[in-house]
């Protein structure tokens, strides 16, 4: 108990005392779960619009795939990318494995069925809502896609955010692909698992009160934002 | 300005069935460029049903509807819903987004979308979120988003039924606006006040079936079908003492 307490105590000091080390592997979480979310937003938000409102062959098909893949195990995600990306796979040349290119690919690869599958559910209850009005005033059902993106804004706010979190949260695949390398690839996830191992807890620690604080405060801010945009836009 | 001939309007045998109920039956109808009809009938009688089908947003289950003569759908129309469909922008953005999907650019779309919203009263309202106004102002609002298309047909379902008195007659002077500027006016109402003084012509509804199209004072003085006659004898006291304009 009280060596969990003094590695506690240690872990603030780390946080507080601007350890340099624990603040870059914080920068680099968050540059790549930011980048995966948007890249897994700018495909997911149009791709679930454009599922939500056209009829086509194999619609329902997609649509249980995309709900099956929100459960998508990281590690075969990563194990997957691996593959790809190893030197003898068909993406081998690119030479990113072990690179925080390789983490934005598999993080953006788990995040996307997630914004994606959440994006037509919640178009697809606009459309139902919206699809006369649109359809009288001359708008077509692909034209209708980011105009409805668009009035649905603070809903998908809480998509993104959640998409981010996933990514920020993510570690099997990161670890696969990414390889923990110090000062290269070690993201918050990955140096939990591995400091714990190893027994630095202080360090372990510090990275998973910032983790969780950017979690709640993520949350915190969505929730503040739809409860705002609920009382302006109705 | 001047495009395709779009008139006459034709509904020839349309049918329409909706979850196994059916909600229109075999109507006949034809409307003339200018003309100004109210479509009366009880509840349930398939008015709105007829007016949508007409508008192109349901397809008929039988018959068809042609706009001179062809089955494409005509584009010189617009139509306000009994309730109407607001995206979460302001007031004015939702006209401007109408008359953006139309083509219509620069600062043309402004002041076009300035002046329609004026014209319905709500001027003051313009910079409001649309989604937040009430009832009866989305609905003025609906009417200046349609009418800032210039349509040359509008379908008003039911468009004073959720305004104050004030209101209605605000509203009912626009629709007088839109048929002066040589608009065809397609509209439901159970205010018959309303539909007396502003249409030419009553089609009356019956259970999903027309009973009769007849010029608007031989309608109500002397129904052509017994459902009308009903209808009316039901209908008129009620129509009295609801909250109309002006008397007749
Ligand atoms: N999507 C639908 N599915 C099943 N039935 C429907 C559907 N839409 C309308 N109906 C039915 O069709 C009939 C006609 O409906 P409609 O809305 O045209 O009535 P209305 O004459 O406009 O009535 P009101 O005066 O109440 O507005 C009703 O019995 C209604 O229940
Ligand atoms: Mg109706």
């Amino acid at each position: 108990m009280h060596d969990i307490l003094s590695s506690f105590a240690l872990a603030l000091s780390l946080i507080a005392g601007g350890d340099a080390e624990l603040w870059r592997i914080v920068a680099l979480s968050l540059e790549v779960s930011l980048a995966s979310a948007v890249f897994a937003c700018a495909l997911g938000l149009p791709l679930g619009g454009l599922v939500a409102v056209r009829e086509f062959p194999g619609r329902r098909v997609v649509i249980v795939a995309l709900n099956a893949l929100l459960g998508l195990p990281s590690v075969v995600v990563g194990l997957v990318v691996y593959l790809l990306l190893s030197r003898a796979g068909p993406l081998g040349s690119l030479g990113i494995l072990f690179t925080p290119r390789a983490i934005v690919l598999a993080q953006t690869l788990l995040v996307l069925p997630i914004v994606a599958a959440l994006a037509r559910q919640f178009v697809e209850d606009a459309w139902h809502e919206y699809r006369e009005q649109l359809t009288s005033l001359g708008v077509s059902a692909v034209r209708a896609v980011p105009t409805l993106l668009w009035d649905l804004r603070y809903s998908l706010l809480t998509v993104v955010l959640a998409g981010f979190g996933r990514a920020a949260s993510e570690v099997g695949a990161v670890m696969i692909v990414g390889g923990n390398i110090d000062g290269v690839t070690r993201v918050m996830t990955t140096a939990i698992a591995l400091e714990t191992s190893k027994g630095d807890l202080p360090l372990a620690l510090g990275l998973g009160v910032i983790l969780l604080s950017m979690v709640l405060a993520l949350n915190a801010a969505a929730y503040a934002i739809r409860e705002w945009s609920a009382r302006h836009h109705g | 300005m001047a495009s395709a001939p779009l008139f006459p309007l034709e509904a020839r045998g349309l049918t329409v069935v909706l979850g196994g109920h059916t909600a229109i039956e075999r109507i006949d109808f034809v409307l003339d460029a200018g003309a100004r009809i109210a479509v009366l009938g009880p509840n349930g009688a398939g008015k709105s049903v007829l007016l949508r089908v007409l508008h192109g947003l349901i397809a008929p289950s039988a018959g068809e509807v042609l706009w001179a003569g062809s089955a494409a759908r005509a584009r010189d129309q617009a139509m306000v819903f009994q309730r109407p469909v607001m995206l979460r922008r302001s007031a004015l953005a939702n006209v401007e987004f109408a008359l953006a999907m139309n083509g219509v650019r620069g600062p043309e779309r402004r002041a076009r979308a300035r002046d329609a919203i004026e014209r319905v009263g709500l001027s003051s309202l313009a910079a409001r979120s649309a989604r937040v106004l009430s009832g009866g102002e989305q609905q003025r609002l609906a009417l200046a988003r349609a009418w800032s298309l210039r349509p040359r047909v509008i379908f008003l379902d039911e468009p004073t039924a959720s305004l104050d008195p004030a209101a209605a007659s605000e509203v009912e002077r626009v629709i007088g606006e839109i048929h002066a500027a040589g608009t065809a006016i397609v509209m439901t109402t159970h205010h018959l006040g309303l539909a007396r003084r502003v249409a030419d012509e009553i089609v009356f509804l019956h259970e999903g079936r027309l009973t009769e199209r007849t010029a608007v004072e031989r309608f109500f003085n002397a129904p052509q079908s017994p459902e009308a006659a009903r209808f009316l004898k039901g209908e008129l006291p009620w129509n009295k003492s609801s909250p109309e304009p002006s008397a007749d």
